[in-house]
């Protein structure tokens, strides 16, 4: 029998994981965000003085751990697996930073929510006593992204009020058996949601459906409440999506205070001055606020108890090509500081 | 919730563009490119001693060297931001549809890269452009 998990989707840690060290490194813009002074190091040319894009997004990656694991005073080779992802095809960037790293490795893909799955199945590793250092790792950079999926970066076209503006950065969280906390309390898997939507410039909308199915059943799972968090945080919905997100809440009849239910994507970006339209996104996006603000307001007691719900749209450019709609994900970690 | 009713309530949420300012832009820079054309079109013209279709042939050519000049430094994009149509339409904006794309995929190599990927965004218009100016000149010729 399994006797962590809890109701239909969720898992209950018997020695819940401590987040031992993160770490968190973007490109320029993002430092010029409203959490520019929260992260631990800023390039300031998104090329990162690499031959391409995509080996500068693998850069990012590799940094994030470096410092991660020096923050945590370890060296690589204590680490049992490193866990994670990006958004680009084959996840060219992650493995390419883990062949340089030599740590064991699974590659994951659940495109922007990655962060938390990668969270999840590290932290389900640790409290099954299969390892007791893993590290997770996600990343996205906003010049790969654009080439893969959209249109070359000087291309003079507009881009719609509903997109948003890819992240470029990496976050690295290096989980532990034993530690002080924060700890991962519960994961709360998400199932593929898709309500139709196929407009690839509106991912929030896509998104926001599979956000709130995995957080009303978080709740149910764990017979909690909005108001047993202090944050309710969603990868990247971006405005818009934040605000279906809310209202879906509503309709669930799940009260959510506008406070306590911030978006990474509206977080990070200053979008009046900075022509970010709905938001920032990326697997990079919720990393780097996870690991640069979040974290620092947990083990700063700002706050005590955090669900953090990282959102993917799981579309390819063959599946919008052939007019199909974005099935969308969502997973849920519960992330407490004292217990 | 159905599909139906979470696309009405999707359409609910988007935000607005504003029409008239873009249509604006469109018809300011857009008007601005062409007038620029026409300036160089009458100069050649008169300096050169040209005919009227070969003096509009050697102003297209200026407009594209422009339009990818621009592209090349990284200002066209900017234009295009604002201007949007007023930007894309002219002769200009097809320099810059084919340049792009060749400057991103510079790093896959000449053939792989810049040579197949060089028509990814202007080659539906020049398919479509082209056949549909032939059936416009069969008809014009038969009608």
């Amino acid at each position: 029998m399994a006797v962590k998990k809890v109701g239909k989707q969720t898992v209950k840690f018997k020695n819940p994981p401590t987040v031992l060290s993160v770490a968190s490194i973007v490109g320029p813009k993002e430092r010029e965000g409203p959490l520019g002074n929260y992260f631990d190091k800023t390039v300031s040319d998104d090329i990162f003085n690499e031959k391409s894009w995509e080996k500068a997004e693998s850069k990012f990656i590799k940094e994030a751990i470096c410092l991660a694991t020096k923050k945590a005073l370890m060296n690589i080779q204590d680490i049992d697996y490193m866990l994670g992802g990006d958004l680009l095809n084959q996840l060219m960037s992650t493995n390419f930073a883990a062949r340089d790293m030599q740590i064991p490795f699974y590659g994951l893909f659940s495109a922007c929510s990655t962060l938390t799955e990668s969270l999840g199945l590290g932290s389900k590793i640790i409290d099954g006593g299969y390892a007791d250092y893993v590290v997770v790792s996600t990343a996205s950079h906003f010049a790969t992204a654009e080439r893969q999926f959209r249109n070359p970066l000087e291309l003079g076209n507009q881009r719609k009020l509903t997109a948003q503006w890819t992240v470029t950065g990496s976050g690295a969280a290096i989980l532990s058996r034993k530690g002080h906390g924060p700890y991962i309390t519960y994961v709360t898997t998400g199932k593929v949601i898709d309500l139709g939507i196929n407009d690839v410039n509106n991912m929030g909308a896509a998104m926001a459906p599979a956000a709130v199915n995995t957080i009303v059943n978080h709740f149910k799972d764990t017979k909690s409440m909005p108001s047993d968090y202090d944050l309710i945080v969603t990868g990247d919905l971006g405005k818009i999506g934040r605000e279906i997100a809310i209202e879906l809440l509503e309709k669930e009849n799940y009260k959510v205070e506008e406070d306590k239910f911030i978006d990474c994507g509206v977080e990070i970006f200053n979008h009046d001055c900075q022509d970010t339209h709905a938001g920032g996104s990326g697997a990079g996006c919720c990393a780097v606020v996870f690991c640069g603000y979040l974290f620092k307001q947990l083990v700063n007691k700002e706050c005590n108890h955090i669900l953090l719900v990282a959102t993917g749209a799981l579309l390819s450019t063959t599946s919008c090509q052939q007019g199909e709609s974005i099935p969308s994900i969502a997973h849920a970690v519960s992330i407490k500081m004292v217990l | 919730m159905e599909n139906d009713d979470y696309k009405g309530l999707v359409e609910d949420k988007k935000p607005k563009p504003n029409y008239i300012k873009n249509c604006l832009w469109a018809f300011l820079i857009g008007g601005l490119i062409c007038t620029f054309g026409q300036v160089i079109h009458d100069y050649i013209e008169g300096k050169f001693a040209l005919t009227h279709l070969e003096a509009t042939n050697a102003t297209t050519l200026v407009m594209i060297f422009i339009g990818a000049l621009l592209t090349g430094i990284g200002v066209y994009d900017l234009i295009g931001k604002r201007a949007g149509a007023g930007s894309i339409i002219p002769i200009t904006g097809f320099a810059n549809s084919i340049v792009a794309p060749a400057m991103e995929f510079k790093r896959e190599g000449y053939v792989l890269g810049v040579g197949s990927k060089m028509f990814t965004v202007a080659g539906p218009v020049l398919v479509y452009g082209i056949t549909s100016s032939v059936i416009v000149g069969l008809i014009y010729y038969f009608v």
